[in-house]
């Protein structure tokens, strides 16, 4: 995947960030840019401060120094650590997505599909059913979930489709920034390469700007235009994604792209 | 002297009617705000009305009036004692008719006749939380208050119609209280919601065992929640009552035999009463009348 981001205001600024949970270090000094549209992945082994650095740029945590700016629809910058709470979690509703590893963590699992997918519209306001429920329809078709199981609960769902309909629960809003915690993770391969190509379709077509966490690098290869290698809570080499796993300078690299198996 | 040691009247002691009463106050001024309170032990187990009657301890007076209903009944059981209850530790005067009582103490329903200035209806609420099902955090459902988040009331709504082709919640039917809290109307059916807004009288609301009390004073917009294609409806009765002949109620079935006979009766006692003497005749109340 290629796309020329130069003429555009970068979405996120990320400057200095550093978090400390105690005396042991989370993440350290971590700073990039994200352009709309742009995917950037996160790899690295466990352990090595991805999901620190998730949550943290989703304000979930609040890091111990640095700053992420964020580009608000209104073209103000902000940083997000200065928002008030109601802000916060009203860009959580419209301008950001979370998907979570464990889909039973970003979805409702006791009420029904449809209702999953509506949630998000009816926390901005939308008080027509027909309409939250055509909406719920279409974006159920467009992660390929059927319409006849617009009623079902998430329970008796598999955990691709939960997967899917998590992604679809985040999308409804049109949302400009989509945060991944290993988006594929406890799926089998053949249903991690349909959610792939899913989620790929979905980035392109919408426009959005993404930061995925994987320690798969396939994922990082097919999803992600940029990617950083993260390893005891630094970031250790960044670039272009093909440009890291065909040419690794770091030895951690190296060692982290020859260890991928081979059939 | 009186060598037996004395209630204090009304039950609680003036402290902890203080403490009560500050929460009541503050209650109405935050309309359908829930205010944590210090809920006391009462002499009777919890889901028999502890919050509701702590509310009226701490607000009767000597020469308040008080009535008391459940399921809109004077005559039933939780009724019958809580009545019992003040008139031996306050020495009020009780009633059954709605027009002579000053405080009405309520399980489940709203009067027929509409209140007037200066009544007081107080409610026993099991459950002050109107997203308890929906977001077991209380933590959470706390934030969402204050934050104004409600579209997950929405969310259940939506299932009730997806589920059943309507909105199918008959009882504690959340509204929105002067465009800002939403409410548990306690679990009131939703016929009596209508009968909230802008009411003359003073409600509250007290939940003992949750510590929650709130309140909506007279003449507040208390809305029910809804969606715009599938507007908010009151039950409604294909028959009127079979007693006193009264439509626009809310009815209870009685079953009368084991083959399907059943008849419909006005579940507010004292309504079908008064609509009796003053000569209203229902299908089965001419025989009740030659028996």
């Amino acid at each position: 995947m290629s796309q020329d981001f130069s003429h555009q205001d970068p979405l996120l600024r990320v400057e200095g960030l550093t978090k400390y949970y105690g005396s042991r270090l989370g993440c350290a000094d971590v700073s990039f840019e994200l352009w709309p549209g742009e995917v950037l992945a996160i790899v690295g082994e466990s352990g090595s401060g991805k999901t620190t650095l998730l949550n943290s740029l989703s304000a979930t945590l609040e890091p111990t120094s640095g700053k992420t700016m964020y580009r608000m629809r209104d073209g103000q910058w902000r940083n997000i650590y200065d928002l008030s709470e109601a802000e916060r979690r009203f860009l959580f509703r419209t301008d950001w997505g979370f998907v979570h590893q464990d889909a039973a963590m970003g979805l409702r699992m006791g009420v029904s599909a449809g209702a999953n997918v509506g949630e998000r519209l009816m926390a901005v306001g939308d008080r027509n059913y027909g309409h939250i429920r055509s909406t719920a329809l279409d974006w159920l078709g467009r992660v390929e979930i059927a319409a006849d199981r617009i009623d079902d609960q998430p329970r008796s769902f598999s955990g691709g489709m939960r997967q899917r309909l998590q992604i679809a629960r985040n999308l409804v809003t049109g949302p400009r920034l989509v945060f991944m915690d290993e988006p594929t993770g406890g799926l089998d391969v053949s249903v991690q390469a349909r959610l792939l190509d899913l989620l790929r379709g979905l980035v392109g077509e919408l426009g959005l700007a993404a930061i995925v966490v994987t320690h798969d690098l396939a994922v990082a290869r097919l999803l992600s235009h940029r990617m950083m290698v993260m390893k005891d809570g630094h970031v250790i080499e960044a670039g272009l994604t093909d440009r890291v796993l065909d040419d690794p300078r770091e030895p951690y690299t190296q060692l982290l792209v020859s260890s991928i198996l081979q059939v | 002297m009186n060598a037996v040691a004395q209630y204090n009247f009304a039950y609680l002691d003036e402290q902890t009617k203080r403490m009560i009463r500050r929460a009541i106050l503050k209650a109405i001024a935050i309309p359908g705000y829930q205010v944590p309170f210090s809920s006391r032990e009462m002499p009777m187990p919890y889901g028999w009305g502890t919050g509701g009657v702590q509310v009226t301890a701490s607000i009767i007076g000597p020469d308040d009036v008080l009535k008391v209903i459940d399921q809109g009944a004077d005559d039933t059981t939780n009724a019958v004692s809580i009545r019992a209850f003040f008139a031996k530790v306050a020495q009020v005067e009780t009633t059954t008719h709605t027009a002579d009582a000053t405080i009405i103490q309520t399980r489940h329903r709203i009067p027929e006749k509409p209140l007037g200035q200066g009544q007081i209806l107080v409610y026993q609420v099991p459950i002050p939380e109107p997203l308890r099902f929906l977001e077991p955090r209380e933590t959470e459902t706390r934030k969402m208050h204050a934050l104004e988040e409600y579209g997950l009331m929405h969310v259940k709504l939506y299932e009730d119609i997806a589920r059943h082709g309507r909105i199918a919640t008959t009882y504690a039917y959340p509204v929105k209280v002067e465009g800002r809290y939403v409410m548990d109307p306690s679990p009131t059916p939703k016929f009596d919601n209508p009968k909230m807004h802008m009411s003359a009288a003073l409600q509250l609301f007290g939940a003992g065992r949750e510590h929650r009390i709130y309140a909506v004073p007279p003449y507040t917009e208390v809305v029910s929640l809804d969606f715009e294609d599938h507007p908010f409806t009151i039950q409604h009765f294909e028959e009127p009552c079979a007693l006193c002949g009264a439509e626009q109620v809310y009815l209870d079935e009685v079953i009368l035999d084991d083959r399907g006979g059943h008849m419909y009766v006005c579940s507010d006692t004292d309504n079908c009463e008064e609509r009796r003497s003053a000569g209203h005749v229902g299908t089965l109340g001419m025989q009740e009348a030659a028996e």
